[in-house]
C-alpha cells in the first residue's frame, strides 16, 4: 500500500508534512509498541490471579507453542511490512512446505533430506514473489495474492486428498509442547522463536540493512536517490519470507504430526493482525521488533485466557478485531488531543 | 509502484483540457487493460466452447451470468474504495452479516423483496459508515481499520448464528424469486449488478465527486490543495463500499435461500484479486470499475470452466493462481510499453 | 554486481541446507524407523458394568466448528442427555474448522479439568499428541461423527457403520439408474476425513459386477460451502452431459446440488442421492428433485455420546470390545471393534415420512 507520489515536488512536501506530524505525535506521549507490552503483562497478571491453572506450566507451553507459526511468520512479516510491503502467501506456502514433506516422507525420504528440499522450495516461491515485486513491478498486496492461490493449490497438487502422518517421533517431540527448554516452560519451537527475533532486531534495529528498510517503507523514492538498492533489499526480504515460512511449514508438520494440503488455511491475515497489532505500521517505514512480538504474544495470551474462562470463540474474534482498530485509533487518538492542546 | 501513477485516468485526463491528441492516446492507453482482460476473458470462453459446447447453451450462460453478479457488485464497491487509495476487506463480513439479518428478519413472515433489499442496504452502510468514519476522520491505515472491522463484523455475526441456520423453505417466495426469476430469459441478478455497475461508473466518469474519488487516490497531497473534501469523499466511498455489500447480502439470501453465519466468508481476497486483476490499481487512482467488472467475471469464468475441461480438481487452484499471476504480470508489461510510446509520442 | 548478488544467495541457500543437514543429525530418519517407535496403548482398568453413574459429570463437546447447523444440532442433543444423567454439558470450539484450532482447545479442556472430551475431529492425526497428554491425566475421550487416530480416544461413536453408508449410497442410487449410466460424486473438502472413508467405500462397491453398467466419471470438491458446492454441480453436469446421477455424501452439497438441480432444465433427468436433513431438504423432496436421502438423527448421536462419555468417567466401560452400557432413552449398546459404538442405521427419508421429521 506504500505509494510514494510521483513528482518529486509531491514528495517533499510530504516528508515535511510526515516529520511535523510524528514530531508531535503518538511518539513523544505513548509508544504503541510499548504499550502492547504493557497489555501483554497485563493480561498475564490478570490471568495468573484470576483464572485457575493459567499459570500452570503445562497451559503455558501449550498456550505458547500454539502461537509458534504465527510468530514465526510474524519476523519476515514485521520486516517486510516496515519496508512498506505485505506477503500474504506465507500461509500457503506453510501449506505448500508441509504438503510436500507429507508426500517425501510417504514416499520413503528421509527426513533429513526432506527439510532442506522443503526449505529450498520455500525460497524459491519467496524469490518468485520478489522477482515479481521488483523486476515486474507490481504491488506485492496483487502479487501474493495471486501466488496465494498458486502455492495452496500447488500444496493440492503435491498432496491430493491424502493425510500423512508417523513422522519421527524424536523430532516430533522437539516440537511437541510437552518438551520444554529444561528448566522453564518455553517449549523449542518458541526458543527457536525468541532466538530468531533477537537476531531480527539486531537486524532490523542495529545495522545499515535494518535502517534501510525503514527508509525504503517511509519514502522509497527518497530511498532509492539516497543510494539504497530498494530492489534488491525487497527481493531479499521476500525469499527470506518464503524461506522462513516454509520452515514454519515444517515446525506445523511436526508439531500436529499431520501433513495435509489445508495445513494453516487462512493463517495470513492472522499474521497480519498480529503485526500490525504490534504497531508496524502499515504504510511503513514505522515500528519495531519488540511490538510485533508483543503482538503476537498478546493474541495468544488473551485467546488462552479467554478460552479457559469459556468465553466462545466468537467473542476472542470480536477481541482481536477491536484491539487491532483501537491500536491505530489511540496513538491517533492522542496525538489529535494533544495537538489541540499545543497549536 | 510510481510509474502507474504517470498515467492518468481518464476523469483526471478531462482536467488537463488543452492537450485534446495527447487524451486521446492516453484513453486508448488506459483502454488496454479492459481489452486485455475482455480478450483473456473472451479466449478462455472460446476455448471451453470449443471443447464443450454446451458450454454456452442457454443453460450455461444462465449460470455463468448467475455465478458472477455477486461478486460483480463486491467488486463494484470495492473499486471505488481502492481508487481512493485505500481498501475494504471487511465486505466478506459484511456479506455474512446482512444475509444472516436479513434471513432471520423474512423467515417465516410474508415480507417482499422490497424490504429485504432496503434492510440488506441500511445495515451494510452502516457497517459501511464505521469503517469509512474510521478511515477517514480517525485518520489511520485502511487495511488495518478494515480487518478489525472483519473480525468484529463476523464475530458479531458468528455470535448471533451460533449454528443457527435459515432454511429456504421459511424463506418467502417473492423473495426467492427474486434470486432464480427471470425477465426476456436474462436472470434478475446479473441485471441488478449490471445497472449498479453502469450507474456507477457513469458516475465516476460525469460527475466532479466521482472523478475527485480518481484524484484522491492519485495524490491525495495535490486534492487536498485543489480543495477537494477528502474526507467526506472517503466517507462516502465506504458507505457505497457497504451499501453495495449489504445489497450483496440481501440477494445472497434471495439466491440461495439457505444462509448459514459463514456465507462469502474469506471473499475479502477474491474481491480485491478481481479488482486487480480488472486493472484498479491497488495504489489508488487508476482504473475503472468496468475493468473491475470483466476481473470478476474471469475470475469465476475460471472456476466454471476448469470443471467444464474436466481438470482434475486437485490441479484447478494451481492453474487459477498461475492464470491470476500471468493476467496481472502481462498487463503490466503490456501497459508500461504503451506508456513508454505514449510519453515518446508527446515529446515529439 | 548483480551476478555476485545473486551467487552470494546462492551461497546462502546452499549454507542453510547444510546447517539444517546437520543440526538434524547424520543418522536418515525414514518412515519405516518411525512406524516401529510409535503406538503404546495402556489401558488395564478393568470395567464394572454395575457401576452407578456418576453425578456432576463435565462433559466439553468440541465440535468441527461452532457455526455449523448439523453439529449444533449433535452438540444439543448431548448437551440434553448431560443434564438427564445429572452432569453438566457445555460446547466450546473454534468457529473456523481446523484442526490446529481444535489442539488448542483440547489443551485448555485438559487444563480445566473436564471428565470427558467429545470431539469430532477435523484431522484425525493432528489431534492425537494433545488427545495422549489428556488421557494420561485421566480425562476421557470421545470422538463422535468424525473419528481420531484409535490410540487417541477411548470410545468413537459412529453415526452408522461406514460400510453401510457407503454401500447403502451406491446401491440406492443403482436402483433408481438401474444400474445403468455415468454417476459422480460431490464431496466436501479434499481432505474430509469421513467423505473419503465413505468414497473409498463406494469406490470399492462399483467394482462388483452388478454394477458394471456404472461409471463414476469424477469426484468433485464442494468444500462443505453451498456456493462453491452449487457451482461445482453446475460445471459437473456441463462437463459430463451424460451424467446420470450425483450422490452427495455431505449434507451441504446435496442441498446446494438439489437446488441447483431444482432451478434448471435437469430436474427429473438427473438422479440425486446422499446425505441430508430434512428440514434443509422438505422443497426438494415435495418438488420431485429427489426422491430419496438418508441420514442419522443427529441429536441421537450426541446423546449416545454423552452416554458413552459418563460410562466412561463412571467406570462401566473401558473402551473394549464387548463392553456393553446403557444409552438412556436409546437403550443398550455394544462396544464394537477398535472401540466402535454404532448409533444405528440411517433412516432413509422419501416424499412419504419427511413430514415424520424435523431437524
Amino acid at each position: 500500500m506504500n505509494a510514494p507520489p510521483a513528482a518529486p515536488e509531491d514528495t517533499r512536501t510530504a516528508v515535511v508534512e510526515d516529520r511535523r506530524e510524528t514530531s508531535r505525535g503518538p511518539g513523544r506521549f505513548l509508544r504503541w509498541d510499548a504499550t502492547v507490552g504493557a497489555l501483554l503483562i497485563a493480561a498475564f497478571l490478570v490471568g495468573t490471579g484470576t483464572t485457575e491453572g493459567f499459570s500452570d506450566t503445562a497451559n503455558l507451553s501449550a498456550a505458547l507453542n500454539d502461537t509458534a507459526e504465527i510468530a514465526l511468520l510474524a519476523l519476515p512479516m514485521t520486516l517486510l511490512v516496515v519496508a512498506g510491503q505485505v506477503d500474504l502467501s506465507v500461509a500457503s506456502m506453510l501449506g505448500l512446505s508441509s504438503a510436500l514433506a507429507g508426500a517425501l516422507w510417504d514416499a520413503g525420504w528421509t527426513f533429513e533430506t526432506i527439510v532442506p528440499v522443503c526449505l529450498a522450495v520455500g525460497l524459491v516461491g519467496g524469490l518468485l514473489n520478489g522477482w515479481l515485486v521488483t523486476r515486474v513491478g507490481l504491488p506485492s498486496l496483487a502479487v501474493t495474492i495471486g501466488t496465494l492461490t498458486l502455492y495452496r493449490g500447488l500444496a493440492s497438487v503435491v498432496l491430493g486428498n491424502k493425510a500423512v502422518a508417523d513422522f519421527p517421533e524424536t523430532y516430533a517431540q522437539w516440537a511437541s509442547n510437552t518438551e520444554t527448554v529444561p528448566g522453564t516452560f518455553v517449549p523449542y519451537p518458541l526458543a527457536l522463536f525468541a532466538v530468531l527475533a533477537v537476531a531480527a532486531a539486531i537486524v532490523l534495529h542495529g545495522t545499515g540493512f535494518g535502517r534501510a528498510l525503514f527508509a525504503v517503507g517511509a519514502q522509497e523514492d527518497a530511498a532509492y536517490f539516497a543510494g539504497i538498492r530498494v530492489k534488491r533489499l525487497k527481493l531479499i526480504l521476500f525469499a527470506v519470507s518464503g524461506f522462513v515460512a516454509s520452515f514454519a511449514g515444517i515446525v506445523y508438520t511436526l508439531r500436529y504430526g499431520s501433513a495435509r494440503a489445508d495445513n494453516g488455511l487462512g493463517l495470513e491475515l492472522t499474521v497480519v493482525a498480529a503485526v500490525l497489532l504490534g504497531g508496524i505500521d502499515f504504510d511503513g517505514g514505522k515500528g519495531t521488533l519488540g511490538g510485533a512480538v508483543a503482538g503476537v504474544l498478546l493474541i495468544g495470551v488473551l485467546n488462552n485466557l479467554l478460552t479457559l474462562n469459556d468465553v466462545s470463540h466468537e467473542i476472542q474474534v470480536i477481541v482481536t478485531g477491536a484491539l487491532l482498530i483501537v491500536s491505530v485509533l489511540t496513538p491517533r487518538a492522542i496525538s489529535l488531543l494533544t495537538a489541540r492542546k499545543h497549536p | 509502484m510510481s510509474t502507474t501513477r504517470t498515467t492518468l485516468p481518464p476523469p483526471t485526463a478531462t482536467r488537463t483540457e488543452p492537450e485534446r491528441t495527447g487524451r486521446s492516446t492516453a484513453e486508448t492507453v488506459l483502454r488496454v487493460r479492459e481489452y486485455s482482460i475482455g480478450g483473456a476473458l473472451g479466449l478462455l470462453i472460446l476455448v471451453t466452447w470449443l471443447v464443450n459446447p454446451s458450454f454456452l447453451d442457454d443453460q450455461g450462460i444462465k449460470d455463468l451470468l448467475l455465478n458472477s453478479s455477486i461478486l460483480v457488485l463486491l467488486v463494484t464497491g470495492q473499486s471505488v474504495v481502492v481508487l481512493t487509495r485505500n481498501i475494504d476487506l471487511s465486505v466478506g463480513s459484511v456479506v455474512g452479516l446482512t444475509a444472516f439479518a436479513c434471513g432471520s428478519f423474512v423467515s417465516g413472515t410474508d415480507h417482499g423483496p422490497l424490504t429485504l433489499v432496503l434492510l440488506g442496504i441500511v445495515l451494510g452502510t452502516a457497517c459501511g459508515l464505521v469503517s469509512g468514519a474510521l478511515v477517514s476522520f480517525g485518520r489511520v491505515p485502511a487495511l488495518v481499520v478494515t480487518l478489525g472491522m472483519l473480525y468484529v463484523i463476523q464475530g458479531v455475526d458468528h455470535a448471533w448464528a451460533h449454528g443457527e441456520q435459515i432454511n429456504a423453505a421459511t424463506v418467502p417466495d417473492d423473495i426467492l424469486a427474486l434470486g432464480s426469476g427471470s425477465v426476456l430469459g436474462v436472470p434478475y441478478l446479473p441485471l441488478i449488478s449490471a445497472v449498479v455497475l453502469a450507474a456507477t461508473g457513469y458516475f465516476l466518469r460525469t460527475y466532479g465527486s466521482g472523478r475527485e474519488l480518481y484524484a484522491i487516490g492519485s495524490n491525495p497531497q495535490a486534492a487536498r490543495l485543489a480543495g477537494i473534501p477528502i474526507r467526506r469523499r472517503v466517507l462516502a466511498a465506504y458507505a457505497f463500499s457497504g451499501a453495495v455489500a449489504g445489497f450483496a447480502g440481501a440477494l445472497w439470501l434471495a439466491r440461495f435461500g439457505t444462509v448459514v453465519a459463514d456465507a462469502a466468508n474469506g471473499w475479502e481476497l477474491t474481491v480485491v484479486s478481481a479488482v486487480v486483476v480488472g486493472g484498479v490499481a491497488i495504489t489508488g487512482g487508476v482504473g475503472t470499475v468496468w475493468g473491475a467488472a470483466l476481473g470478476a467475471l474471469l475470475l469465476t469464468t475460471i472456476g466454471s470452466a476448469l470443471v467444464v475441461l474436466k481438470v482434475s480438481s486437485f490441479w484447478e487452484q494451481a492453474i487459477t493462481g498461475a492464470l491470476l499471476l500471468a493476467a496481472i504480470s502481462t498487463d503490466r508489461v503490456v501497459r508500461s510499453r504503451s506508456t513508454r510510446a505514449l510519453r515518446k509520442r508527446r515529446r515529439q | 554486481m548483480r551476478s555476485h548478488h545473486r551467487s552470494r544467495l546462492l551461497t546462502v541457500t546452499a549454507a542453510a541446507c547444510a546447517l539444517t543437514i546437520g543440526l538434524a543429525g547424520c543418522s536418515g530418519t525414514t518412515k519405516r524407523d518411525a512406524k516401529d517407535d510409535a503406538k503404546e496403548k495402556a489401558q488395564n482398568a478393568k470395567a464394572d458394568p454395575d457401576a452407578p453413574l456418576k453425578k456432576g459429570l463435565k462433559l466439553a463437546f468440541l465440535p468441527k466448528q461452532i457455526n455449523n447447523p448439523y453439529m449444533t444440532v449433535v452438540d444439543k442433543g448431548g448437551i440434553k442427555a448431560a443434564k438427564e444423567f445429572g452432569g453438566k454439558g457445555k460446547e466450546v470450539g473454534p468457529s473456523d474448522a481446523k484442526a490446529s484450532s481444535q489442539v488448542s482447545y483440547i489443551n485448555t479442556l485438559t487444563q480445566q479439568r473436564q471428565d470427558a472430551i467429545l470431539l469430532a475431529a477435523n484431522d484425525p492425526n493432528a489431534v492425537c499428541g494433545p488427545l495422549k497428554t489428556a488421557m494420561k491425566q485421566d480425562v476421557k475421550i470421545v470422538t463422535y461423527d468424525s473419528d481420531a487416530g484409535k490410540d487417541c480416544r477411548h470410545v468413537f461413536i459412529n453415526q452408522a457403520s461406514s460400510e453401510d453408508i457407503g454401500r447403502g449410497l451406491v446401491k440406492d442410487m443403482a436402483e433408481q439408474l438401474n444400474y445403468k449410466g455415468d454417476i459422480a460424486i460431490l464431496s466436501a473438502t479434499q481432505n474430509a476425513t469421513n467423505q473419503n472413508t465413505w468414497i473409498k467405500i463406494m469406490k470399492d462397491e462399483l467394482k462388483k459386477p452388478k454394477y458394471k453398467g456404472m461409471k463414476l466419471v469424477k469426484t468433485a470438491y464442494g468444500d462443505d460451502v453451498d456456493q462453491k458446492s452449487f457451482q461445482e454441480t453446475q460445471g459437473l453436469l456441463k462437463a459430463y452431459p451424460d451424467l446420470k446421477g450425483i450422490i452427495s455424501p455431505t449434507t451441504v452439497g446435496l442441498a446446494a446440488a438439489a437446488r441447483y438441480i431444482s432451478g434448471s432444465k435437469y430436474k427429473g433427468k438427473v438422479t440425486l442421492g446422499g446425505l441430508g436433513t430434512p428440514n434443509q431438504m422438505r422443497k426438494y423432496v415435495k418438488d420431485g428433485t429427489i426422491e430419496q436421502f438418508s441420514l442419522w438423527d443427529p441429536a441421537e448421536l450426541g446423546y449416545l455420546g454423552a452416554y458413552a462419555a459418563a460410562a466412561l468417567s463412571s467406570g462401566q466401560i473401558t473402551g473394549k470390545e464387548g463392553e456393553k452400557f446403557k444409552a438412556g432413552k436409546l437403550g443398550e449398546y455394544t462396544v464394537g471393534k477398535d472401540g466402535e459404538v454404532v448409533l444405528g442405521p440411517p433412516t432413509v427419508f422419501t416424499s412419504k415420512n419427511i413430514d415424520d421429521f424435523d431437524f
